[in-house]
C-alpha cells in the first residue's frame, strides 16, 4: 500500500537512503528462562501460521519489541514480577472458598491439570457450542460449581488464576483451532481486527502489521500478539489481561472500546491468538 | 494542572462557541486533497501550530512524523515521511487539505483526519473509551488547523 510508497517518494525526493527495516527490526534476541525445574526454552520467533502466509513470513512475540532490561526481566523467575501473582492464585487454588467449601484443588488436584488449556483458548467448548476464554471457564466453576458469585473478568481474583493456569502451559505452541466450530468466531474476529475504529480510524492491522517495527512517539510497534499474556505490565505495576491491552489499543484511537468478555472481544482473542499459533505461551510476560 | 489539560480546556471552549465566518467541518470543499482557502478566513499563527503539533492531546505529528526543526521534541516517530522541508513539496492549500483531511489525498491513509466530524466507526469521547455524548468535535478546531498550516509554510528546507 502507502508504506512502500511513500519510502520510495522520499528517497529520491531527499537522495538519500533513509534508515530501512534494519533499524526498525525486532532485537534479535532468544529466550531461555530459569525456572525451579530448571531452564527452559520459549519460542519467541517462527514461521507464520499458514492463514497469514499472503501477510507475513515471520511472527515475533512482543519480547523482542522491548528493551534489554525489560527482556532481561523475563529470562528467570526470581527476576520476574508477574511471579507474585501466579504464587498468589495458588493459594487460591488450594483455598476452600466454595459455598460448600470447595477449591479448586478438591474438584482438580493440582494446577498442572491444566497444562496445555491456555494454548488452545479461546476455543469453542464442544458440549455448549460457546467461545470459551481461560476466564470463562474459572467463572463457570465460581458459579456453577461453587455456588459463588462471578469473579470480574479483570479483577485481581480472576488475573491471578489466568495467570497460574497460563504457567502450566508455559512454553507449549499456541495451536488455537479457527476451523469447524471456531469458524464464525474467528471470522468476526478478523473481522474486527481490520475495522478502522474511532476518530482516528485505526485498525488492530494499520499499526501491528502494516506498522510493525515502526515508532510510534517513543513505541516500537510488535506485532500485537498475545501469546505472552497475562503480561506483567511495568507501567501499571500489576498484570494485565489480553482483553485489557484490546480496551488500551481501542481507546487509543479515539473510540468507543468494547467491554472485557464482550462477544466481540472474545471472538478478536481468538482472531489474534491465532496469528501467533507457533509461538511459545509464555507464561507471564513481562513489558513496559 | 498540565498545560496539555489547559490546551484542551480552551479548544473545547472554543468548540461550544462556534467563531462566526469560520468552514465547518462539514462544509469544507476539497479540490484534489486540497483546501483553497483559510478556514477561519485569517492566517494562522506558526508559534502556536507549533505547539499543537508536539501535544499529545492536539496535533501529535511527531508521533509519526520526524520534525527535524523541532528537535525539542523527543522520540518522534517514523511511521510517515519527515516533514523537512515540506512547503518545497506542497502549496499551503495542499498542505490545509493534508492536515485537515490526509486521506482526501492519500487514499486510505492511515494518517487520521484532523478536521473531520462524521463518518467514524464508533468514535469515542476523545481518549475516553466512552461513547461521545454530544456532538463529535473536530481533532484539530479551525484555528489549530491554520496554526499547524502556518508552521508547515516555514519548513521550506
Ligand atoms: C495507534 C496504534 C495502535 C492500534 C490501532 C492498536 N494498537 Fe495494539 N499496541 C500499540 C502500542 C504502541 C503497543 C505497545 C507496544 C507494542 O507491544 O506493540 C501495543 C501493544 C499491543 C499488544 C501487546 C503486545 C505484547 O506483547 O505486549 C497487543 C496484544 C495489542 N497491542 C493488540 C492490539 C489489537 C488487538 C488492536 C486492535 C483492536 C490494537 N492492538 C490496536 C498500538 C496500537
Ligand atoms: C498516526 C500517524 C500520523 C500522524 C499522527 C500524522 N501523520 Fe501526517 N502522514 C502520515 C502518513 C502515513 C503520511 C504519508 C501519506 C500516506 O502514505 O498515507 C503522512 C503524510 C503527511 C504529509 C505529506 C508529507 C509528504 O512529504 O508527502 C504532511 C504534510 C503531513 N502528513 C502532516 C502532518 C501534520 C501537520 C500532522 C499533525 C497535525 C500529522 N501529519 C500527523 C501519518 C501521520
Amino acid at each position: 500500500m502507502h508504506r512502500g510508497t511513500w519510502r520510495l517518494a522520499t528517497t529520491l525526493a531527499l537522495g538519500l537512503a533513509l534508515a530501512g527495516p534494519a533499524f526498525a527490526d525486532p532485537v534479535e534476541d532468544s529466550l531461555s528462562i530459569d525456572t525451579d525445574d530448571g531452564t527452559l526454552d520459549i519460542v519467541t520467533t517462527t514461521a507464520a501460521p499458514p492463514h497469514l502466509s499472503d501477510t507475513m513470513d515471520t511472527i515475533y512475540s512482543g519480547w523482542h519489541f522491548r528493551e534489554t532490561e525489560t527482556r532481561d526481566l523475563q529470562r528467570d523467575d526470581f527476576d520476574n514480577p508477574g511471579m507474585v501473582y501466579v504464587d498468589r492464585a495458588l493459594d487460591s487454588w488450594n483455598k476452600a472458598q466454595g459455598a460448600k467449601g470447595e477449591s479448586c484443588a478438591g474438584c482438580h488436584e493440582g494446577p498442572e491439570s491444566m497444562k496445555g488449556l491456555r494454548a488452545v483458548t479461546p476455543r469453542v467448548d464442544p458440549d455448549s457450542g460457546a467461545l470459551m476464554t481461560v476466564e470463562n471457564y474459572v467463572n463457570e466453576c465460581v458459579t456453577d460449581r461453587m455456588g459463588l458469585e462471578p469473579w470480574g473478568m479483570t479483577g485481581d481474583k480472576m488475573k491471578d488464576m489466568l495467570a497460574l493456569i497460563s504457567m502450566q502451559s508455559r512454553g507449549e505452541p499456541v495451536n488455537v483451532a479457527i476451523d469447524g466450530a471456531a469458524a464464525p468466531f474467528w471470522e468476526q474476529g478478523k473481522e474486527i481486527y481490520y475495522t478502522r475504529f474511532g476518530q482516528l480510524e485505526m485498525s488492530c492491522a494499520n499499526c501491528h502489521e502494516d506498522n510493525q517495527g515502526r515508532y510510534i512517539r517513543a513505541d516500537h510497534l510488535s506485532q500485537g500478539q498475545v501469546n505472552g499474556f497475562p503480561v506483567y505490565r511495568l507501567k501499571d505495576a500489576g498484570i494485565l489481561s489480553a482483553q485489557q491491552r484490546f480496551v488500551g489499543c481501542v481507546r487509543d484511537t479515539r473510540a468507543e472500546t468494547f467491554k472485557p468478555d464482550s462477544a466481540e472481544f472474545k471472538a478478536l482473542e481468538l482472531y489474534v491468538a491465532s496469528r501467533g499459533n507457533g509461538l511459545a505461551v509464555e507464561g507471564v510476560s513481562v513489558r513496559h | 494542572m498540565t498545560r496539555q489539560f489547559w490546551m484542551a480546556a480552551v479548544a473545547a471552549l472554543c468548540l461550544t462557541t462556534p467563531v462566526l465566518g469560520e468552514t465547518t467541518p462539514t462544509a469544507v470543499a476539497y479540490t484534489d486533497g486540497a483546501i483553497e482557502t483559510s478556514l477561519t478566513g485569517g492566517p494562522g499563527d506558526a508559534a502556536a501550530g507549533k505547539t499543537v503539533m508536539t501535544t499529545a492531546s492536539l496535533g501529535n505529528c511527531v508521533a509519526c512524523h520526524q520534525i527535524g526543526t523541532i528537535p525539542e521534541a523527543d522520540f518522534q516517530g517514523d511511521i510517515a515521511p519527515p516533514l523537512d522541508g515540506v512547503a518545497g513539496r506542497y502549496t499551503e492549500a495542499e498542505l490545509r487539505g493534508l492536515v485537515a483531511n490526509a486521506k482526501m489525498t492519500f487514499e486510505g491513509s492511515f494518517m487520521p483526519a484532523f478536521y473531520k466530524t462524521e463518518g467514524f466507526i464508533r468514535p469515542g469521547a476523545a481518549y475516553s473509551g466512552k461513547a461521545p455524548t454530544e456532538a463529535l468535535p473536530p481533532i484539530l478546531t479551525a484555528q489549530q488547523v491554520e496554526d499547524v498550516v502556518a508552521y508547515l509554510m516555514t519548513m521550506t528546507e
